[in-house]
């Protein structure tokens, strides 16, 4: 049940993200995207991460793939009259080769020899016993509390950036 | 029960659909969603070791991953809009405003 899960999962997202690459028109690209971030989610939850699964949804499906989509009707974007890729060759071949040679590196990295470090004290029962989001927030709030609040200083710089960029002229 | 090395294929091959996209797009925005799809990518690998390390700092990070990513998209899209402003396009082959 688990693996029939995981592949749907697994290959909507796969094919969702080639159909991102591969599309023409911008819109039709973050429709992908989107399709291809709540299968993530949906892997998500098999992991048994759900606080994540929810977050991931809230924050990329709901977010920031409006706002792609809202800067793409604002800018009034036409699907692409020529190819969607670059046609010259050196920077499609450089493309195919990296990615390539990453997933050739990867895959040998990661096959079902891995050989997994020491466990946490975390396991299936103990997380579910207390429940995910009450596991993830002590450790939050507790182990990682400095850098938590350091991100609010990043989402402060960042929506001061966005404000003075997309404003229209300095005065 | 789905191994670990199954999703770290499935991550690794996420994120190579990224760096294709990246490398071969033109148009600034998609190649701003393939980083995004690269970030999830990443954010898939952290959870699942996170699940079979029986640890939960993994899912920790994929929280400033997400709020990084957050921050870069309110970011990108902005100077994105700028670039449209002045230059009237979103093709990165057509922006060269700091080509010598």
């Amino acid at each position: 049940m688990e693996w029939v899960l995981f592949l749907i999962f697994g290959l909507v997202a796969a094919a969702a993200a080639v159909g991102m690459v591969l599309q023409r028109s911008p819109i039709y690209s973050a429709l992908c995207l989107i399709l291809a971030l709540f299968a993530q989610g949906g892997l998500y939850i098999l992991l048994h991460a759900e606080l994540i699964a929810a977050v991931h949804i809230f924050v990329y499906a709901g977010a920031i793939m409006v706002l792609f989509l809202f800067v793409i009707m604002l800018l009034d974007l036409r699907p692409e009259d020529r190819s969607p890729v670059r046609t010259n060759p050196v920077g499609v071949s450089v493309g195919l080769i990296l990615a390539g040679l990453l997933l050739a590196e990867l895959a040998l990295g990661v096959g079902p020899h891995i050989a997994l470090g020491p466990r946490g004290v975390y396991d299936f029962e103990t997380v579910r016993a207390v429940g995910n989001t009450q596991a993830v927030g002590r450790i939050l709030f507790r182990e990682y509390l400095i850098p938590f609040e350091l991100t609010s200083v990043i989402l402060l710089a960042a929506m001061v950036g966005a404000m003075v960029l997309a404003k229209r002229k300095l005065e | 029960m789905v191994p670990l090395w199954a999703y770290l294929f499935l991550s690794a091959f996420l994120f190579a659909v990224g760096v294709v996209g990246v490398a071969t797009r033109r148009n600034a925005l998609v190649i701003f969603m393939s980083i995004e799809l690269m970030l999830n990518a990443v954010n898939l690998s952290f959870v699942a070791f996170a699940r079979f390390l029986h640890s939960l700092d993994g899912q920790v990070f994929v929280f400033f991953v997400m709020t990084v990513a957050a921050a870069e998209v309110a970011v990108g899209l902005a100077i994105i809009i700028a670039i449209f402003r002045n230059a009237e396009t979103v093709n990165v082959d057509e922006v060269h405003l700091l080509k010598g």
